[in-house]
């Protein structure tokens, strides 16, 4: 079977800086996979490339939905990739911050409905009801991810944490076959830190897969079914989480060279 | 008395007209930066579509109700079309360069279409037809309020309330918020910002254009330069109110109304930009971003 994505031999070049060096990787169907490797490395690029963001400057991204075709990725704009089923959070919140928390998760989940412009103003029956099934869906979204009690919040209002989940309900609201979480566990204390633990394993239990960057090792040892190693744009290792924890190449770039003799 | 309730009616309808084109410099400052100079050039191009497709039309022998309805529709309807094809042409090219190439193109676009106005149509003045008639129940306020001042005020906050609405409640308007609050993220969350961006000038246009066609009736001519001086004057109220603000947009033009209608009838019609522009320099001193601009502003 193929792999739910399939990068393959992707570069990015920032003018004369090679961020991303002929990079391959694969998230399977379901699967957790998570992208390390120390700060600089190229992961955050990598994510910009996937989503649209950044147009790579070679390579291939293939995604392969459950039973469909396989589409290129590679060009298109955001909002399309985000279409096709890719959505992400990132490393410092995006929220938007003077909207409410049901209207951040609404926004998500327009782009799977149909509704255009001169709807939205006259409101025909069928944009009402798009619109009826859009907060239903929210609001079924913010219970899961226990925002239930602050719906009607500014975004900007919400405490750290939940903002963060706030997040995840907006990217998830988007339907998305794979979820990208940039540093889902930054700022978060060890509580927040499990909870959110719980959370990406329920994602995954509804057959979502995750693809995952982050620097808290015991989060990504104890989710992850595969694990990816960069430093300096290049996949440096990759492997089970056991594998990873005593590959060489990984100990090296996270530790320095030198560390016996010092 | 009477003169102090006559002057205040004036200046509440000479602010309306500038709300109508102060809007669409908000909107556009909200969702993409840029002070869109070409936008009293709209009005403008509004203005004459709407003396053209009027005159047709009454040629043609169509009652006045249908001739204000169809000439407001067709006249928001064109000046769309070319708020739509100025941003295509002139500010998408240039949506992620430096913040000064598109204001010169901005520029450049506003000559361009009082130019291109100038020798289509004509460099002289043309009259304008009244296309609001004296209604008859307002004869006992003659001298303090004309029919058209009302259908003027009356016009205009219906299209406030309706714009209102719109970027509060429908997904439309929330696809505009989250443009203007972080671009990038809308795109992110599946949101074609191109397609909100048009969206954007149409909707300015289409008040600008309905502002150009109810102020032309009401002073009964025009020519190919009124849309620079209308333009500066609602850009002074979006400034005033603070720009990207839409409910800033509002008060500012009406303060700027007021103030020139005062000063023209107390003092000299000679000194009516004097008071408008000290008024805009007094409160940027005291309020740089204006009266209801935060230091981050909430945009449209």
């Amino acid at each position: 079977m193929k792999p739910l994505l399939e990068v393959k031999g992707l570069s990015m070049d920032f003018g004369g800086i090679r961020a991303l060096d002929h990079l391959d990787l694969r998230v399977n169907q379901g699967e957790i996979v998570a992208l390390i490797g120390p700060n600089g490395a190229g992961k955050t690029t990598f994510f910009n490339c996937l989503t649209g963001l950044y147009r790579p400057t070679a390579g291939e991204l293939l995604l392969t939905p459950p039973g469909g075709r396989t589409k290129r990725l590679g060009g298109l704009k955001p909002n399309l990739v985000t279409r096709q089923g890719l959505a992400r959070t990132f490393q410092n919140i995006r929220l938007f911050p003077n909207m409410t928390v049901l209207e951040n998760v609404m926004i998500g989940r327009h782009c799977r409905t149909r509704a255009k412009v001169l709807g939205a103003i006259f409101r025909d029956r069928r944009t009402r009801k798009e619109e009826k099934e859009i907060v239903a869906a929210s609001l079924s979204i913010l219970k899961e991810l226990g925002l239930s009690d602050v719906i009607n919040e500014f975004a900007k209002n919400l405490p750290y944490g939940a903002q963060r989940r706030l997040e995840i309900a907006r990217a998830l609201a988007t339907d998305p076959l794979i979820l990208l979480l940039d540093e889902p566990a930054a700022g978060m204390n060890p509580q927040e830190t499990r909870e959110l633990d719980e959370l990406i394993c329920r994602i995954r239990d509804k057959g979502l897969s995750i693809l995952l960057i982050e620097h808290d090792m015991k989060l990504v040892m104890s989710l992850s079914d595969h694990i990816f190693v960069m430093d300096y744009g290049r996949k440096i290792a990759e492997g089970t989480p056991d594998e990873i924890r005593t590959d060489p190449a990984v100990i090296k770039a996270y530790l320095g060279e030198d560390m016996d003799d010092a | 008395m009477d003169y102090f309730v006559e002057l205040f009616f004036s200046g509440l309808t000479r602010g309306s007209i500038y709300a109508l084109i102060a809007l669409g410099y908000t909107m556009v400052y909200g969702i993409i930066g840029l002070i869109n100079f070409a936008h009293g050039e709209i009005y403008m191009i509004g203005a004459f579509t709407a003396l053209i497709v009027s005159t047709v039309l009454s040629i043609m022998g169509f009652p006045l109700p249908a001739i204000i309805i169809l000439t407001a529709l067709a006249a928001a309807i064109w000046a769309s079309a070319y708020g739509y094809t100025v941003e295509k042409l002139a500010y998408r090219p240039l949506r992620n360069a430096p913040r000064l190439s598109p204001l010169i193109s901005a520029i450049g676009m506003s000559m361009f279409l009082q130019n291109y106005v100038l020798l289509a149509q004509t460099p002289d003045f043309l009259p304008f037809p009244a296309l609001i008639p004296d209604f008859a129940f307002m004869e006992r306020f003659a001298g303090v309020i004309g029919s058209s001042d009302l259908v003027i005020l009356i016009t205009t906050t219906v299209i406030m309330i309706l714009l209102t609405l719109l970027i509060k409640f429908t997904r439309t308007g929330k696809a505009m918020r989250a443009t203007a609050q972080d671009r990038t993220m809308a795109m992110l969350v599946g949101i074609n910002v191109d397609h909100v961006i048009s969206v954007t000038f149409i909707l300015g246009s289409a008040l600008a254009a309905i502002g150009g066609m109810l102020i032309a009736s009401h002073i009964g001519q025009i020519n190919f330069y009124i849309g620079f001086i209308a333009g500066i004057k609602a850009f002074t109220a979006a400034v005033l109110g603070g720009i990207g603000s839409i409910p800033g947009a509002v008060l500012g033009s009406f303060i700027l109304g007021l103030t020139e209608s005062f000063a023209t009838g107390y003092v000299s019609s000679d000194y009516e930009d004097v008071f408008a522009f000290s008024l805009l320099v007094l409160i940027l001193i005291f309020r740089p971003s204006g009266l209801l601009g935060k230091a981050t502003i909430e945009k449209v």
